[in-house]
């Protein structure tokens, strides 16, 4: 749960992690129509962030910002310290779009588009090493698809093509994900599935996570009733990976400092 | 077959099969990015540059590439500026570019030249040097799409991902515009202006039908083309008809006959 005050944390000084992503006084208007008005917030590392808001709140907008796809109207967005147009270090954020942005008849295998996951700047001009692929099967692995992996993925149900969406976007090993409605228009097993992998993602494996939802017992079980911050329409609902005395542990410079980074 | 024996004839299938090889590897991306006007659109250009080429005297096939290629940037351009209405930059230019060559052709009425070969296709025309300008044409494209070929997948797959992993989009989008453009202008010779397009894209709706993945897909699209180019050619051959029709209408065939085939199978397999 996030104690009075936390507010001051997310929006003003970091607390035990360094900020993943930070806002400052961001805005976006499409032409006239200003969706995000002069946002702050602050993502620390190994935070769980659950975006919410009604439709035409600006929540993919958001997060199309803070993958850089779209630029704000004004404001400072910084990924991992860096602003934005200048960052380059790109495998380390995972994007997961709507899934209705893939044209389900695609002619693509599913090991094709896990495999797309990796192809950057950095693989330019050169072909995926056996390393490459053999992460690319981890993932598979990992999310429960490698038997599809020959599959054309509009042999796929919904839950099955949001995991390849998934591996793909873990292919990279990124240290931030992002996720536009994951949830939506897959079946309730399929669900559990998936909050199930992102718990475990997030509690295990260092990684941190925005992520855009509708699902509002989601939030409330898990992130508790009340967001860490609010602005204009959307509700930042945070959790944090760890109690704020293991933060010490992750990186012993911080006993040194004041503690009371909300768990 | 005596067909085979005249120079004229080989040297058309050996233009046409390199052509029925590229069509389909650009095809198969700029279909996949919903873009398949604008093949049409760049021949139409095409066609007002080799318009031109003939009044001025000048290489005529050489200024179709030149103005293919200008219009392909012009398309990029456009596109960025309008961005919700891409189709919009591309029917004006496709209307555009036809309404300069039909002003062109009738101004240059009376010079030796053949409208309908340029609008249907001829494979009596292909001269030695248009043969060599139609392989340096399959080098540089197939080059383009060996080398950049991870990046043109995502690119068609899902244009925000290759954003975020950081990929220099606009450039690639110029990149394969323009070599659109390259296939389509020299292209232009063998079908036929009105019908270069359909070399791009037909022989991928088929193989869309069959294809499992990425480079199957694509594989099994060559094939078709390379089909389609060949059964076309030689009846254009047979009977003297326009080639651009007889290939177009080889690979509609062809592919009315894949989708019948797999409505069959489907229909025999739901039966068991």
């Amino acid at each position: 749960m996030e104690p009075v005050g936390s507010d001051n944390l997310r929006t003003g000084k970091a607390g035990c992690h360094d900020p993943v992503v930070s806002l400052a006084g961001v805005s976006f208007a499409y032409g006239d129509n200003r969706v995000i008005d002069r946002l702050d917030f602050r993502v620390l590392e190994r935070d769980f962030v659950a975006l919410t808001g009604p439709n035409g709140a600006g929540k993919t907008t958001l997060l199309k910002m803070m993958a850089g796809l779209l630029r704000p109207t004004s404001g400072d967005i910084r990924l991992f310290g860096t602003p934005v147009r200048q960052f380059r270090d790109w495998h380390r954020i995972g994007y997961v779009p709507q899934r209705s942005a893939l044209n389900p008849l695609f002619p693509a295998t599913v090991r094709e588009v896990v495999e797309s996951g990796l192809y950057g700047r950095r693989t330019m001009f050169r072909r995926l090493s056996a390393e490459d692929r053999q992460k690319c099967r981890d993932a598979m692995e990992a999310f429960g698809i490698a038997d599809l992996a020959g599959r054309r993925i509009g042999e796929l149900s919904g839950g099955q093509l949001q995991r390849v969406l998934l591996a793909r976007s873990m292919a990279t090993r990124p240290d931030l994900l992002i996720l536009d409605e994951p949830m939506t228009g897959i079946d309730a097993d399929a669900q559990d599935a998936f909050f199930h992998m992102m718990r475990h993602l997030h509690e295990k494996h260092r990684i941190t996570f925005v992520m855009v939802t509708h699902d509002a017992d989601l939030v409330r079980e898990w992130l508790g009733d009340r967001p860490a911050h609010e602005s204009g329409r959307l509700k930042f609902y945070v959790r944090h990976a760890h109690e704020a005395d293991d933060c010490a542990e992750t990186d012993w410079s911080h006993t040194a400092k004041p503690a009371g980074h909300p768990a | 077959m005596d067909l085979f024996a005249l120079d004229i004839f080989r040297r058309a299938l050996v233009g046409g099969l390199l052509i029925g090889l590229m069509a389909p590897l650009v095809g198969q991306f700029i279909v996949l990015r919903r873009l398949s006007l604008l093949g049409d659109t760049l021949a139409h250009t095409s066609v007002a540059g080799v318009a031109l080429g003939f009044l001025a005297g000048w290489y005529p096939l050489g200024l179709g590439l030149a103005f293919a290629v200008l219009a392909a940037l012009a398309i990029e351009g456009l596109r960025r500026q309008y961005r919700s209405y891409a189709e919009l930059s591309i029917a004006v230019m496709m209307a555009g570019g036809m309404a300069l060559a039909s002003v062109l052709f009738t101004a240059g009425r009376g010079f030796n030249m053949n409208v309908n070969e340029y609008l249907f296709g001829s494979i009596l025309t292909l001269s030695r040097r248009d043969l060599w300008l139609v392989a340096g044409v399959t080098l540089a494209v197939a080059l383009f799409v060996a080398v950049f070929f991870k990046e043109l997948f995502v690119l068609a797959l899902d244009e925000d991902a290759a954003r975020v992993a950081g990929l220099p989009v606009r450039v690639l989008n110029v990149a394969l515009t323009v070599t659109a453009a390259l296939v389509v202008s020299v292209a232009i010779k063998i079908v036929g202006a009105l019908l270069v397009s359909a070399l791009m894209t037909i022989p991928v709706a088929a193989s869309l039908a069959v294809g499992r993945g990425f480079r199957r897909t694509m594989a099994i699209a060559v094939l078709y083309a390379e089909g389609g180019v060949l059964i076309g050619l030689v009846l254009s051959g047979l009977w003297n008809l326009a080639p651009g029709g007889t290939v177009v209408l080889a690979l509609i065939a062809m592919l009315v006959v894949t989708l019948l085939a797999r409505k069959l199978r489907s229909r025999l397999l739901a039966g068991r």
